[in-house]
């Protein structure tokens, strides 16, 4: 088919969960479409109360190539985890 | 004073709608034009299973109470012959091509929303909850087949031939959802059944909103099919419906106690 609808990236927040999260993809002609078939495809078990959809096209990912130069360096860098700190127990969703 | 046989036959009328529209709609399964749109259809069927699983059950319980024990949700939906079946014509009429489908969906689900909107307020209590539940999935409904007819009304030539000629073709199944008959009209006159003839103006005014946002032409008043209360309400059928019967109750009619 040379005509196929566009992809999509779906991210839905959860019932309890604070942020959006990456639940997979799907095809859609629009922004609005788009949704509505993520409601159907991704929320029929009650899953969320919000959902964002974004073009695939439109996200830049890294490149697995640069893996070791991007994220190596803070391996031995243990003083940049906050570890050394005592957590009060009042403070939720660290 | 209505008697409990209006009762029992004005349940089957709201079960039976749900019932066959989502056996219909139960056929795109697997065959859907895509995917999202496959899983979208089913999600309709499956919410109007389960309204229509409400409807019987309370019809059951209404049977009941004259002959105990009364007839179950499936036993009303598995063993009773097309004549027994109380849908509009408009919902067994076949899925033909995707505009068939949607046009059929759109027409129905317009009443459906408002016959609802009626309903919640029905002096019977469990009418008024059964809608009260059924209302949230048909407020989805009607947005999304409405939107389908925008799309494929003022899409390319082809969908807009389609769209409008499936339209066309189901229009005189509308005419029924607007006549009220005997069992209806003792029903209405104790608050207990929708009105309607009050339905007929904003069905009217919201199919033709939408008609006009899909560029699609309203089709000229002709010749509605079960109007003179000789139509599906009265159990007098098109013959698709007994086509489709056979195909849904063969199952448990061959092994009367097949279970999962």
């Amino acid at each position: 088919m040379t005509n196929e609808w566009p992809l999509w990236e779906v991210f839905i927040r959860s019932q309890h969960g604070l942020a959006h999260k990456h639940v997979g993809s799907l095809h859609a002609p629009d922004a609005e479409m788009a949704i509505k078939n993520a409601r159907d495809v991704y929320t029929r078990r009650n899953e969320g109360i919000s959902i964002w959809v974004a073009r695939s096209s439109d996200i830049h990912a890294s490149s697995p190539g640069d893996r070791a130069a991007l994220f190596e360096p803070s391996n031995d860098k243990v003083y940049r985890h906050p570890t050394f700190f005592p957590m009060p127990d009042e403070v939720k969703h660290l | 004073m209505h008697s409990s046989a209006d009762l029992f036959d004005y349940a089957l009328r709201l079960g039976d709608n749900g019932l066959v529209l989502s056996q219909r709609l139960g056929e795109w399964v697997g065959k859907g034009p895509v995917l999202e749109e496959d899983i979208a259809t089913t999600n309709v069927a499956l919410d109007l299973l389960g309204q229509a699983r409400l409807w019987l059950a309370h019809a059951g319980e209404i049977e009941a109470r004259e002959a105990p024990p009364g007839r179950t949700e499936d036993q009303l939906a598995y063993f009773r012959d097309d004549a027994g079946f109380r849908n509009l014509l408009l919902v067994e009429q076949p899925n033909g091509n995707y505009a068939d489908t949607i046009a059929r969906q759109f027409l129905f689900d317009q009443w459906h929303v408002l016959l609802l909107g009626r309903l919640v307020l029905s002096r019977d209590e469990r009418i008024a909850e059964i809608a009260a539940k059924a209302i949230k999935e048909v407020q989805y409904h009607v947005e999304r087949s409405s939107d389908w007819v925008v799309r494929l009304g003022d899409g390319t030539d082809e969908s807009h031939a389609r769209m409008q000629a499936a339209v066309d073709s189901l229009w005189m199944y509308t005419g029924e959802m607007f006549t009220i008959d005997e069992t209806e009209r003792v029903l209405i006159d104790t608050g207990i059944a929708a009105d309607l003839e009050a339905l007929r103006e904003p069905w009217c005014s919201h199919v033709h909103a939408v008609l006009a946002d899909a560029t699609l032409a309203v089709p000229a008043d002709s010749w509605m099919q079960g109007a003179r209360s000789r139509g599906g309400k009265q159990g007098i059928h098109t013959e698709q419906l007994s086509r489709m019967l056979a195909e849904m109750q063969s199952l448990p009619r061959a092994y009367p106690d097949a279970h999962w």
